[in-house]
Order: structure tokens, then sequence, then C-alpha cells
């Protein structure tokens, strides 16, 4: 225990961080459940002297708002499909390179070069090789038209080019370009999770699993994957709360239109929908924003209940 | 099962690419170890005893020299092809399943003909369970357990198989004193009830000479000294095996022969017909000193020790390579206060080795 006297000191310490949490962290949740309780609050407004009524209108305003299902259901979607196929890929890339010994570690790097490149500069490649009609150039009578490499590939192969992305696209070809590039954004982050949690594993359940005669498919489902549950466990929360917060991949992708030409806002995201009403309608904006809190602490909540009856530490 | 090892040698690969510096764990081992008996492996860190376990065991591929099991050929069989029972230094129990599920794994990787019905594989769970007395606890999990319960469970798992050939990998060190003591009897038991042959590694001589039916003392991955523990400790080969097997440890000396006489320091101590002049270095056993007003070897007394049935006379000698000299002697002799006490010595606990290469110069004891 400390003395008494000396706690001042502790205090002051703590101070500096304490003072940036309180003007950064704190004060702007507070503010957050202040806008979203005041009826259309909106901040050109409050400055033009108007007053607001305290009540609960833009909550039910957000969720009577359609666009706001469509990033509500585009949302959940993009979740259930990129956490799990990311997480079982990251463990299988993980327990691949855990395995192997030469270009361990020039692989490691490899595999987490997304990390540290930008996602908006990542989502314009992608663009691009998902492209259909790519860039149009030449003469009007000599007209030569540049497809996405994935579908000079799927020609190449003798398919036809789908329309991922461009104007025209279907619902599902979109989506399935963002699960793809979702999966490979997420992938390095898991994998060296993954891979730390493997290289912390007592080599000697290995052995004893092969004095033991035991088969590799079983070592992986009996050993492995039970040891690696915290890791896994963990992998999975972030990626669900990642995944709620979904944003930068769809704008990297499609522009800040948040879909193909001719049908913007059809990917718009929960995020996308706090932002394009950050502009004009602060309130709903809050109100939004406490409702994805609340959907990403109650999926949390749900994760960790799990985990506890699945990890086995 | 007996087990053959014939110029057993591993050697490892330096680690610095710059110098090519290999390091020979075993070299050159050649035993054959009989169906039924505990053998323990001894020696200091380092010396290459847990490797030739391994290299037993199938986890590491010998570099040289060939393994049997019986007629067997086992030498490029795989450790799960081996039918051998590894129990960890730590154990390695594996903490996400519970003392029963431990046990039955390595039942439930069988396959084919040896696959077992449920029913039979927690049968002989449990028949293993409690041959190490650990029937009750068989729904906790390792982390529930004390050091001295996982090690039983480590033990049933690897007997789980029934296999041909139990190692274990410094059984005891992780246990404390008194369960250690408490322990390694029931290692011989058990032992003995199931009759596999067992070899274990340890760097305590105490508990290898306790419980083996044969020691091999190893260093730098040589082998010493094989044989009964009574054998290797009354009649060392050398001065290392000497120095290693007892406690408390033998005496060292400086000495010299002149005329069929050892000298330590001036004085003529003991007949030793057969050696020719020379100098030596002497082992003497705690027990090889008898307390004799006449005897023809003083040394100065530190002090006295008394444990009950033995008293233990710490005392010192010019020549003396320990720190001090320890003589172990029966409580009926009284020691008398002064600052001098002279023995004689009993020839068969007295050692003589060469200077050069510390090898055992034998001389004819009366």
């Amino acid at each position: 225990m400390v003395e008494s006297k000396h706690k001042w000191k502790a205090w002051l310490y703590l101070a500096p961080a304490i003072v940036l949490l309180l003007i950064f962290t704190v004060w702007p949740i507070i503010n957050t459940i202040r806008m979203s309780l005041l009826e259309n609050y909106s901040t050109m407004g409050f400055v033009g002297g108007a007053r607001y009524e305290f009540g609960i209108g833009n909550f039910k305003q957000v969720l009577e708002y359609q666009n706001f299902l469509t990033c509500l259901k585009n949302t959940m979607l993009l979740c259930v499909l990129t956490v799990p196929i990311s997480t079982f890929l990251a463990l299988l890339i993980a327990v691949c390179l855990n395995a192997i010994k030469p270009l361990q570690r020039f692989l490691q790097t490899v595999f987490f070069l997304p990390y540290v490149t930008n996602s908006i500069a990542i989502g314009m490649v992608f663009a691009a090789m998902f492209n259909m009609v790519g860039t149009a150039f030449g003469t009007e009578s000599e007209l030569v038209i540049t497809a996405g490499i994935i579908n000079n590939v799927i020609e190449f192969f003798g398919g036809t080019a789908i329309n991922w992305i461009n104007a025209g696209s279907s619902y599902w070809a979109n989506i399935a370009v963002l699960v793809i590039y979702t999966v490979w954004n997420a992938l390095p982050f898991k994998i060296l999770i993954l891979l730390g949690g493997l290289q912390s594993v007592n080599k000697q359940y290995y052995d004893a699993a092969k004095v033991d005669g035991t088969r590799r498919v079983r070592v992986f489902t009996r050993i492995t994957v039970p040891l690696l549950s915290p890791m896994l466990a963990y992998v999975v929360i972030t990626g669900f709360i990642g995944g709620f917060k979904e944003y930068s991949n769809i704008v990297g992708i499609f522009g800040d239109d948040m879909g193909p030409t001719g049908d913007p806002g059809r990917l718009n995201t929960m995020v996308g929908f706090i932002y394009d009403a950050l502009s004009n309608y602060q309130g709903r904006a809050s109100a939004a924003a406490l409702i994805l809190f609340g959907i990403i602490f109650i999926v949390t909540m749900i994760n960790l209940y799990v985990s506890k009856k699945k990890t086995h530490f | 099962m007996k087990v053959v090892l014939q110029n057993l040698t591993k050697i490892f690969p330096g680690r610095n690419k710059k110098v090519q510096e290999e390091v020979v764990a075993v070299n050159d081992f050649t035993f054959t170890i009989p169906d039924g008996k505990l053998i323990g492996l001894l020696g200091p860190s380092g010396c290459g005893k847990s490797t030739t376990l391994y290299m037993i065991s199938g986890l590491q591929k010998p570099t040289g020299g060939k393994i049997f099991f019986g007629d067997d050929d086992v030498t490029e069989l795989a450790a799960e092809n081996r039918g051998v029972g590894l129990v960890f230094q730590n154990y390695a129990l594996y903490p996400h399943m519970t003392v029963k599920q431990n046990i039955m794994f390595p039942l439930q990787n069988l396959r084919g003909e040896d696959k077992l019905t449920k029913e039979d594989m927690i049968e002989r769970a449990y028949y293993a369970a409690k041959l190490v007395q650990i029937d009750e606890l068989m729904d906790r999990k390792p982390s529930e357990l004390s050091g001295g319960q996982q090690q039983r469970v480590a033990i049933a798992r690897a007997l789980v198989k029934m296999p041909k050939v139990l190692l274990l990998d410094e059984p005891l060190s992780n246990l404390d004193a008194r369960l250690r003591l408490q322990t390694r009897e029931e290692i011989r038991r058990i032992q003995k009830e199931t009759g596999i042959t067992t070899i274990f590694v340890t760097h305590d001589q105490e508990e290898a000479m306790s419980i083996s039916d044969m020691i091999v003392v190893m260093k730098l991955g040589v082998v010493q000294q094989i044989g009964a523990p009574q054998e290797v400790y009354d009649d060392p080969t050398n001065l290392f095996v000497a120095k290693f097997l007892g406690t408390p440890p033998i005496n060292v000396f400086e000495g010299s022969v002149k005329a069929e006489k050892l000298y330590i320091g001036d004085a003529a101590v003991l007949d030793v017909p057969g050696i020719d002049d020379r100098d030596v270095t002497v082992g003497i056993r705690p027990e090889g000193f008898v307390i004799d007003e006449n005897g023809p070897f003083v040394c100065g007394l530190n002090s006295v020790e008394v444990m009950g049935r033995d008293v233990s006379v710490v005392c010192n000698h010019a020549a003396s390579l320990n720190p001090v000299i320890r003589a172990i002697v029966d409580a009926d002799n009284k020691v008398a206060a002064g600052a001098t006490v002279s023995y004689s010595l009993k020839p068969h606990k007295v050692f003589l080795f060469s200077k050069e290469d510390e090898t055992r110069l034998r001389f004819e004891v009366k």
C-alpha cells in the first residue's frame, strides 16, 4: 500500500495520460451520447442559435431509415463471411509457415506486407485487377479495351469474363470481390498472432504425440487447435470488431459512392452511414455510432461467452 | 524385450557456420539391455544420456550405429512404429485434456487391427491409472494436479499402450525431495509389476543406484562404465566414475607408490602389491577409513558430525584434492577430541588412478 502522502505523486505521473484520455476519448463519448439524445441535432443549427428537444428521435430516424438497414445488412454479411474464412486461412498459413525452416523469415515478411500497406491503395489495385472494361484508348474505329487481370485469367482458361465491379454488376459479384479483398487484408495480423502462438507451444507435446503414433490430422485437431484456442478466440473477436467497422476497403474499390457506378450506396456500411450523416445530421450520426457500439458490444459478449466454453485454459 | 545398441553415435552439426565445429553427443555406444530390467543412464548434464534415450525412442536419428529391439532392427523405424512409451522430463501432459483423455489418447491413435472399442479403451486406461494409483483423479485437468500426480499420469499415459520399452527422461527432477524418494520406489514397483524393459535417465547418482538393475555411467558422450550399481561403486574403472558415484563423494588425494607401498604425504598408508613406483591419484571412499590410534594415516581434525547411526568425521590433509576429507565411521567409535585423528584404511575401499589418464591401477587386495 502506497502511503497516502505519496499519492499525489502517482496522480502526477498519471496526469498526462489521464488528461489526454479525458479530452480525446471520454469527452467525445459523452458528447456523442448527448448529441444522439437531442432531436435533429446539427452543429450548424446549434451555432445559429437553434434549441433542441431532448428525446430519442435520432435513434428512431436511424432505425426507420431504409439506407441504414442496407448498411447493417452489408456489414453483417461481410463480417459473417470474412471472419471465418480469414481465420481458417490464417491458421492454415501459420501452421505451414511454422512447419518450414528455409525461407520462413522471408515468407513471414511477405505475408505481413499487406498489413503495412495503405488499404485505399490496395483497394485501388484490387479495383484494377477486377476491372471489366479497363481503360479504353485508341481511335474510334480501332478501340483497344484492357480488362482486369482476373478476367484475363478467367478468359485464358476458357471462362466468360464476369462483371465484378463495374456499372451493371451484380450485388453478389461485388460482395465476392469485397470478401476476397477483406480476407486478404485481414490475413497478416491473424497470421502474425497465430504464428506467435504456434511458436510458443511446447515442442514436447508434438514429440509426445509422435511417440504415441498420432496422425497429422489428429495432431492438428486435438493438439494444435486446442492449444491455440486462446489466440483463435482473440483473432475472431478482433476480427468481428474490425469487420463491423469496415469502411475504407469499400472506398478503396468502389470510391466514396460506396457502390458500383449507377448504384451508389449499395455497398454502404455502418461506418459509411455514420460518415454520410456526419456532415449535416450529427445527431443521427451519433445515434448510429451508439447503435454500432451496442451491436459490437453484444457480438463481443457472445464471442467471449463462446470462447470461454471452448478455450481450454 | 531386450534392447541392443550397436556402435550408436550421434553428432550434432555446429551452430556456428563459420567454424565447422561438430558436437559428438554420443560416441560409439554399444550395450545390450537385458529383457525386463531397469537401466539407469547416469552422467552430468551434457553427457549424451538424454540423446541416447531419444535415439532409442526414435525422436532423434542416430548418425551412426544401429538399434535393435529384440532381433528387429528399428534404427530406421519412426517413433510411432517402435512401440515405446516415453515420459518427458516436464511430463508434456496435454493441458486441455483431462487425466482420462490424456491416458486414452495413445489408444485412440491405434488403427486397423489394433483398434479398440471405447469400452476396451476405458478399461485399459483405468488399469494403467490403477497401476500408478491415480484412478480417483481421472476427471481432473493436469493443472489441477500436483507435480507427483502429473508424473504418475505421464507414466500411465506411457504404459497404457503396453510398450515394449519404457523410457523415462529425468523422471524425478521436478519433484521435491520426499516425493522423489517415494516416486522412485513407485517406478521400481511398476517396472517389476509390468516387467517392461525400462531405461531412465538421471544425473542423480543416488537415484540411479537405488532402483536400477544396471547403471551406465557416461561422460561427454562416451560410456565410462556399465554394471550393477554396487559393482560400479565398488570397482570404478576410472577417477570420473569413482568421483561421480557415492554420497558423500569419494576423497581424492595426491599420492605416490614406492616399493609397493602407497604414500600419502610422507606416510606409507597401505600395501599396494603389483603397482610400479609412480605418482598416483588416490581415491578413498568415506567408509574406507577405520579409526585406529596407531593407524598410519594422520589427518587434521575439523569437526565431528553425528548422524545417528553413523558419525561423519570431517578432517583435512595437505595432500587432499578436496577441500575437506569426510570419513564415515560407526557411531560406536569414540573420536577423541584433539588436533588430529589417525586412521588405518580398508584396502578394498582405496582406489589408485593413473595421474596421466585417470584410469584405474588395480592392486591385489589380500
